[in-house]
């Protein structure tokens, strides 16, 4: 099994090939070595206030997948970044992100959740729009002066959507890169993703909506955070074990294969083989004995597909992947979803959902949710406990308010940093860094 | 013989009396070896409990492992575990689907006290509900549809048994 593959790496520890910088919020130090974090990046409103300018408005958003508005006309809202947007597919085909307020007075001109429609129409005064963002009705529309524009009231809208693999971004730059040179190395692990199935991957209904009263950079280091799993989670993993699963409660017995690896532009990735079930292709005692078939059958699909070394690459290869700036992607005991949006510096709200291949057999599926639920979304056996270590983090802050450094130092000298070291995080916070406070950090990030 | 909507009634505060006072391997022993513990997610509420992604959808053996879960010490989002209360209110029954079974409707208000803060829930319930080889009444289904549109304002997670 191929576990470099996608990998910026280039076999020299962190601390040898990438310079040093300190700034008012990052010092990534050398002689000793450490990396720390100033914690008034979680609590200072004037951060957010920057975060929102130099990344969210920056940055390519993901937004939703393909298969959640498979039909024309389908729709779905929700809020991007503090953004109301319509997720649409209009008439003739083509995903549409729209800003969800009408050109008019500014009211939303959608507050379903999703559904199907030819016309978004604003109950305020009625202006109609169409899915393709066009004002097609409004009452009385005589008494507008000469020279009234509908052209002009068209539906605003992020400058750019572009997609990959089914995965649907925004960017509200039109001078943006495009999306697939943003996304860089994480690529093969989209694809990685995309290629459990031959008839595509879709968003399973019900999705997770939540929130932690946490700043929304500590669920990006969580969300691929090796060395939590085990303090963190050990209820989830003894309920496993009491299920029959060989799991050994140490990081070096049940993470196998495990790495760490920037992706480029703040993507980064941890890959190991896990010690839970996955329902792609690795059936375990947990799941139960009368699922092994139904898990063995999508193997052999895999396999058929794509051979043997792909097919073992898709189904053996766990991975934590974040997507900068607030996409996580999953592969683990299911496949999630999930984006995290700052509403005020110390409160987050987090979507997930799961992710599954459109051809699966109604067995499958439940194997698949069981599996999912066992560890992951706001009532599973470990993520509630995430949720209490970020918010234990912001009680803690407040002991020393605007002080204290965090520790993001681990595997910095590393050859070859593992899941449970802090690479993945430290890519986060570096490119973090040259955005919020300027390239290589700014100097000295006095600003 | 069908139970009256006064041992029904009976049963639930039982119930809920098991959950207030975390005696939740008495809890968990309600549940039929088919029973199950369904908690819709909060924006597909009418979706397919087989095939949708919920929020909890526990067999007997996920009720065991949630109960395992929670009575230990390191389940750190309920250690120190809750303080919850519960009112179980405007309860209905009418014949259930399978034989000696009942349907009970109920609504609950859970309120659910932490040092950092207390939340309060909303929730209709429906049971499926049947006697034991006891006699003694069983829970072949709890379902829990929260009245909230996300969880955001109303506790962040779930991470109690309503």
């Amino acid at each position: 099994m191929t576990t470099t593959a996608g990998a910026a790496g280039t076999g020299l520890p962190e601390v040898e090939r990438i310079p040093p910088r300190s700034t008012r919020y990052v010092r990534d130090e050398r002689d000793p070595n450490a990396f720390l974090v100033q914690r008034s990046v979680f609590v200072d409103e004037d951060v957010l206030a920057r975060e929102r300018e130099a990344i969210f408005n920056r940055c390519w958003v993901y937004v939703g997948h393909g298969s959640e508005i498979p039909e024309p006309n389908d729709f779905v809202s929700r809020t991007v970044v503090g953004r109301p947007v319509l997720f649409t597919r209009d008439k003739d085909g083509e995903v549409r992100v729209w800003y969800n307020a009408c050109t008019h007075r500014g009211a939303e001109v959608c507050r379903e959740r999703r559904g199907n429609a030819r016309r978004f129409r604003c109950f305020y005064h009625s202006w109609s729009f169409s899915t393709d963002g066009r004002l097609v009705a409004m009452p009385d529309e005589d008494a507008y002066p000469e020279g009234f524009s509908k052209e002009a009231h068209r539906l605003r809208g992020p400058a750019r959507v572009e997609s990959y693999r089914g995965f649907y971004f925004m960017n509200v730059r039109a001078d943006a890169e495009p999306l697939e040179d943003y996304l860089a190395g994480t690529k093969y692990y989209l694809d990685l993703t995309a290629d459990q199935s031959a008839a595509g991957m879709v968003v399973t209904p019900g999705s997770h909506e939540y929130s932690i009263k946490a700043n929304w950079k500590l669920l990006v280091e969580n969300s691929f955070d090796g060395y939590h799993a085990i303090p963190v989670h050990k209820t989830y993993l003894d309920v496993q074990r009491s299920r029959g699963d060989q799991i050994a409660g140490s990081t070096d017995s049940d993470w196998k294969r495990s790495y760490a690896y920037d992706l480029g532009n703040g993507h980064a990735v941890t890959v190991k083989e896990a010690p839970w079930g996955r329902p792609i292709a690795r059936w375990k005692p947990s799941m139960g004995e009368d699922t092994r078939e139904i898990v063995e059958d999508s193997y052999r699909r895999l396999v058929a597909a794509h051979g043997t070394r792909r097919a073992d690459e898709i189904a053996g290869l766990d991975f934590n992947m974040h997507v900068f700036p607030n996409l996580s992607i999953n592969n683990i005991m299911a496949v999630i979803i999930r984006t995290y949006h700052p509403v005020t510096p110390g409160l987050m709200h987090v979507n997930a959902w799961s992710l599954a291949p459109a051809e699966e057999s109604p067995a499958a599926r439940r194997v698949r949710n069981e599996s999912f639920l066992s560890f992951l979304g706001p009532a599973g056996l470990a993520t509630p406990d995430d949720n209490e270590a970020l918010e234990s983090c912001h009680r803690g802050y407040a002991s020393d308010p605007g002080g204290g450094w965090s520790d993001v130092s681990r595997g910095m000298d590393l050859d070859e940093p593992r899941n449970w070291d802090e690479l993945q995080m430290r890519t986060f916070w570096r490119r973090w860094s040259d955005l919020v406070e300027g390239p290589g950090g700014g100097n000295g990030g006095e600003h | 013989m069908a139970a009256t909507r006064a041992e029904i009634e009976d049963f639930l505060y039982h119930e809920a009396d098991l959950l207030d006072e975390w005696r939740l391997e008495e809890w968990r022993d309600l549940f039929t070896d088919d029973g199950r513990y369904y908690v819709p997610a909060t924006d597909n509420p009418e979706g397919d409990p087989d095939l949708d992604l919920a929020l909890i959808s526990d067999t007997k053996e996920g009720v065991r492992g949630r109960v395992q879960r929670l009575l230990s010490t390191w389940a750190h989002i309920e250690n120190p575990r809750s303080l919850t209360r519960r009112v179980i209110g405007n309860v209905r029954v009418e014949p259930g689907p399978g034989e000696n079974e009942v349907v009970a409707r109920c609504n609950a208000i859970v309120y659910r006290s932490r040092v950092a803060g207390t939340t309060t829930y909303a929730a209709r319930l429906t049971y499926r509900l049947r006697p034991g080889e006891d006699g003694a009444l069983r829970i072949v289904l709890k379902q829990t549809v929260l009245d909230h549109a996300t969880l955001r304002d109303s506790g962040g997670v779930l991470s109690i048994i309503i």
